[in-house]
């Protein structure tokens, strides 16, 4: 059946050829493609700074770079990955491509603004790699102040510039999202027929909008701060360097909930498709997304247990902190409940879904004693809070990124990856993962601090397991790069549906017409039946 | 505790140690409960309901109400335990007692500097008694520190501009890390001491060694001359400013109708910004010392004023780490 199948003659692809149509493309589809190649960028440079922070970390001494450059290494690391990586990596890929066919719309409501979110992107991202190649910056990612305004003679201002351009891409973008899916669904879409991707998407895109523009302000604050001379932050100009603190977190702790969230949508997508099964309790992990995004801007005080605020304030921030645990508690029941009486098959992207549930059980339930203010005081800034910020943001958020890429390579390309090679890179990233940062979890509760250049000896061997994990991890990484470009050539072709899916975005052709669907989609079935998806292919069959 | 000679657990050197080892392993078990009951679940049905053949699609459920209370439910009182625990520990951590030794951390970029009452200065190095609650207050001369003793379980951070505070109690004899957790700049790894804790008598004779140039407090009173503070502030009450006899403790009223206790944090606040609060009945005369006097003179100066106070009327609140509104003080 396969070898009937033919790339269609007519997609978003080769409407259009050269480089300007491209770059003045209205097409999400067109658009995300340069997002994920601009991130994919992001992503491995990001990445070689942390190959230079784990081989600093083979020894006890800090003898492979300067303390300087070692300090500048975990800071672009940071910076790259959480601004330009990991807060675009779903929503502006996955989420740009696939949110239109998925509600049945031609396009996201406002298409030149989704262009101009990714122009406004590279512009931010050309103002940090500026500050990245002129000398780097050495604040950390998090530009604590009074280092940061007064301490640092690096390029604070340039990063800081950089990411606040980067920050109106992101609201952009969410505005964007949350227009479309009030106003472009097609007849028949009702808002408990949407996937949960798209729920996911829309709680996304409310903190988005609602979170970045404080980011933005901090950074303006942080900004005449250092280059006028104003005391908002520096004590002995009468400012306080904890009001920072309050203003970051305020921002950036709901920022983790931009990158872990899109990730749960996606495992939704995959635990349904892979087991053909609806998701058990649709509208409970659809408002436990909203529940994670609203109760996620009460929390960012467990930032700042040890950083002078009092007794009882620490109290009640310990206190709504653990709220967010069960909305992200229910999901997980709920997709093992999904599997239950499952027909249960294990292609790539759901070896991922295993992968993800794995490495985001331990994620969230590590930040229970991150909670849990006795415990935290202890494991305040160690290399315990490292392990559980990697295990959400890189166990989740990636492997949620690369399971969804997977599954939706066919539709995005046409075209199939290499099974064998693609498992092989799934193994790869979860063993690599695990060897890579569980000892961080050991390290951490021993006492070992983090942002360290050098460390006692008696934590070399925890740390030369974390470097050897973050070995294979790199090589899990790679593998990707190499089957996914030469399926773009050599890849079998996919068909408009290879997963027997369920969404709308699989009943269009792979890959899709720039305008998605020849007619507008009617919208007949509740989400996730498979029923009438195994009646058709027995028809065309 | 180690594993093949490797350290994996550090040594609970501190009387809370266990306290703060113990919640930690309530979390760990229960959180390792349900992490092997979600996997064993998946796995279980990964394998149980693995799809026969290529049209097989999965049983329709579309959920159940009370599966989704159970587990809604049930975490929640999880949560509250460790929630409840965690703030009886941390309340117990931040509470030092009545009589705590004292002892002042400042932290610089990059080295700890810690001063005893009686006079000895150490840098990165700090000894200590075991057996005796040890309270330190901390200051920071430049950017965020954070002082952290591992085997003590606790740590505070250093925060330019105020004080804040960390007490423990160590149990017995032996040298411990010692080190800073806040990023600050090129050397924060080099940012790192020995805590030395000794026996009683071993502590007295440590305090007896080396050449002393008096107590904290005798500094201060040197200080006091030399920055003529004492041209203004009398002992007799006459002087251009208040008397600073015997008002650790007290309650003084402001020009401004308020009213304010005197503790650390007041006469920190009193020394380097003067014109932030004025005592009913002066002039706004002092000038501000903010910039022109280090962390260190600024804690001998503080000592001195206290050591003026012999008996406080009233037991001095600890100083919060927080300018903490009036009705919390009380």
């Amino acid at each position: 059946m396969l070898d009937k199948l033919k790339i269609p003659e007519r997609h978003y692809l080769n409407n259009g050829h050269g480089l300007a149509s491209w770059l003045l493309t209205k097409d999400h589809k067109r658009i995300a493609i340069m997002y994920l190649i601009s991130i994919s960028v992001m992503f491995f440079l990001g990445g070689l700074f942390a190959v230079g922070i784990r081989l600093e970390l083979a020894t006890p001494q800090g003898d492979f770079v300067q303390a300087d450059t070692y300090n500048k290494f975990f800071t672009m690391h940071g910076v790259i990955m959480v601004f330009f990586f990991l807060i675009p990596s779903i929503p502006a890929v996955l989420g740009n491509f696939l949110i239109p066919p998925m509600i049945g719309a031609k396009d996201l409501a406002f298409p030149r603004i989704n262009l101009l979110s990714l122009y406004i992107y590279w512009i931010g991202g050309v103002f940090t790699l500026y500050a990245m190649i002129s000398g780097g910056v050495d604040t950390g990612w998090t530009f604590y102040t009074p280092y940061s305004a007064t301490g640092s003679n690096t390029n604070v201002v340039p990063t800081a510039l950089g990411i606040f351009i980067a920050g109106f891409s992101s609201i952009l973008t969410g505005l964007n999202f949350i227009v479309t899916i009030h106003r472009m669904r097609a007849p028949g879409m009702t808002w408990f027929r949407l996937p949960l991707f798209v729920w996911a998407h829309y709680a996304t895109s409310l903190v988005q909008v609602l979170g970045t523009p404080v980011i933005a302000i901090t950074i303006v604050m942080l900004g005449v701060e250092r280059a006028l001379g104003f005391g908002i932050f520096d004590p002995g100009r009468g400012g306080d360097p904890v009001l920072f603190q309050h203003l970051f977190w305020f921002y950036s702790h709901p920022a983790v909930y931009i990158m872990i969230l899109p990730a749960l949508g996606v495992m939704s997508e995959l635990v349904s498709t892979f087991t053909k099964k609806t998701i058990f309790g649709y509208s409970f992990v659809a408002f436990s997304s909203l529940a994670i995004a609203v109760f996620g801007f009460i929390v960012w005080a467990h930032h700042m247990f040890v950083s002078g605020i009092s007794t009882y304030a620490a109290m009640v921030f310990s206190f709504l902190s653990f709220s967010v645990a069960i909305p992200s508690a229910v999901k997980v029941f709920n997709w093992t409940a999904t599997l239950y009486k499952g027909a249960i098959s294990f292609e790539t992207p759901m070896l991922y879904a295993y992968g993800f549930m794995g490495l985001f059980l331990i994620g969230g339930l590590t930040g229970l004693f991150l909670a849990t203010l006795g415990v935290d005081i202890h494991l305040h800034d160690t290399y315990f809070v490292v392990a559980h910020f990697h295990y959400i943001m890189v166990g989740g958020a990636i492997m949620g990124y690369l399971g969804g890429l997977h599954f939706w390579w066919p539709k995005m390309t046409g075209r199939m990856y290499s099974e064998f090679f693609s498992r092989i890179a799934a193994i790869l990233v979860f063993v690599g993962f695990n060897l890579t940062f569980f000892p961080q979890f050991v390290v951490g509760y021993l006492g070992m601090p983090r942002r360290y250049h050098s460390y006692p000896d008696e934590m070399q061997v925890l740390n030369v397991l974390s470097s050897a994990g973050a070995s294979v991890l790199g090589l899990g990484y790679l593998l990707p790069v190499i089957y996914f470009l030469w399926s773009l050539k050599y890849g079998q072709v996919a068909g408009p549906n290879p997963w027997g899916a369920s969404g709308l975005e699989w009943q269009t052709q792979s890959p899709p017409l720039t305008e998605n669907f020849l007619e507008v989609p009617v919208v007949e079935h509740e989400p996730y039946e498979y029923e009438h998806i195994v009646a058709k292919e027995k028809h065309l069959v | 505790m180690t594993i093949f000679g490797i350290p994996i657990f550090p040594e609970q050197a501190s009387t809370f140690a266990k306290d703060v080892d113990a919640l930690y392993f309530f979390i760990l078990a229960t959180c390792a409960l349900f992490a092997v009951g979600v996997s064993i679940a998946a796995v279980f049905f990964g394998i149980r309901y693995h799809k026969q053949h290529d049209s097989e699609i999965g049983a329709r459920i579309e959920g159940s109400l009370p599966l989704e209370l159970l587990w809604s439910v049930i975490p929640t009182i999880i949560a509250m335990v460790m929630f409840g625990w965690g703030a009886s520990v941390f309340y117990h951590l931040r509470r030092p007692p009545a009589e705590a030794m004292h002892i002042y951390a400042v932290g610089k970029q990059w080295m700890w500097k810690f001063q005893h009452l009686e006079g000895q200065r150490e840098i990165n190095e700090l000894h200590i008694p075991a057996g005796r609650p040890i309270k330190i207050t901390i200051s920071s001369e430049d950017v965020l520190h954070s002082l952290y003793f591992p085997a003590f379980r606790t740590k505070t951070d250093a925060i330019p501009g105020r004080y804040t505070e960390l007490w423990f109690e160590a149990q017995k004899p032996g040298q411990h890390h010692i080190f800073c957790t806040e990023y600050c700049g090129t050397n924060h790894s080099g940012m790192i001491g020995t805590v030395t804790v000794l026996e009683e008598t071993q502590y007295q004779a440590w305090l007896q060694g080396g050449g002393m140039e008096g107590t904290l407090a005798q500094r201060g009173a040197k200080l006091f001359n030399d920055l003529a503070c004492s041209t203004c502030h009398l002992d007799t009450g006459q002087g251009r400013g208040p008397t600073l006899k015997d008002i650790v403790g007290t309650t003084v009223a402001l020009q401004d109708g308020s009213s304010a206790v005197v503790d650390e944090a007041y006469l920190r606040e009193s020394i380097l910004n003067s014109q932030a609060k004025i005592v009913k009945g002066f002039q706004p005369l002092m000038p501000t010392f903010q910039g022109l006097i280090s962390e260190e003179n600024l804690v001998a100066l503080i000592e001195h004023v206290k050591s003026l106070s012999p008996n406080p009327t009233t037991a001095a609140p600890a100083a919060m780490p927080t300018p903490a509104p009036a009705g919390e003080k009380k």
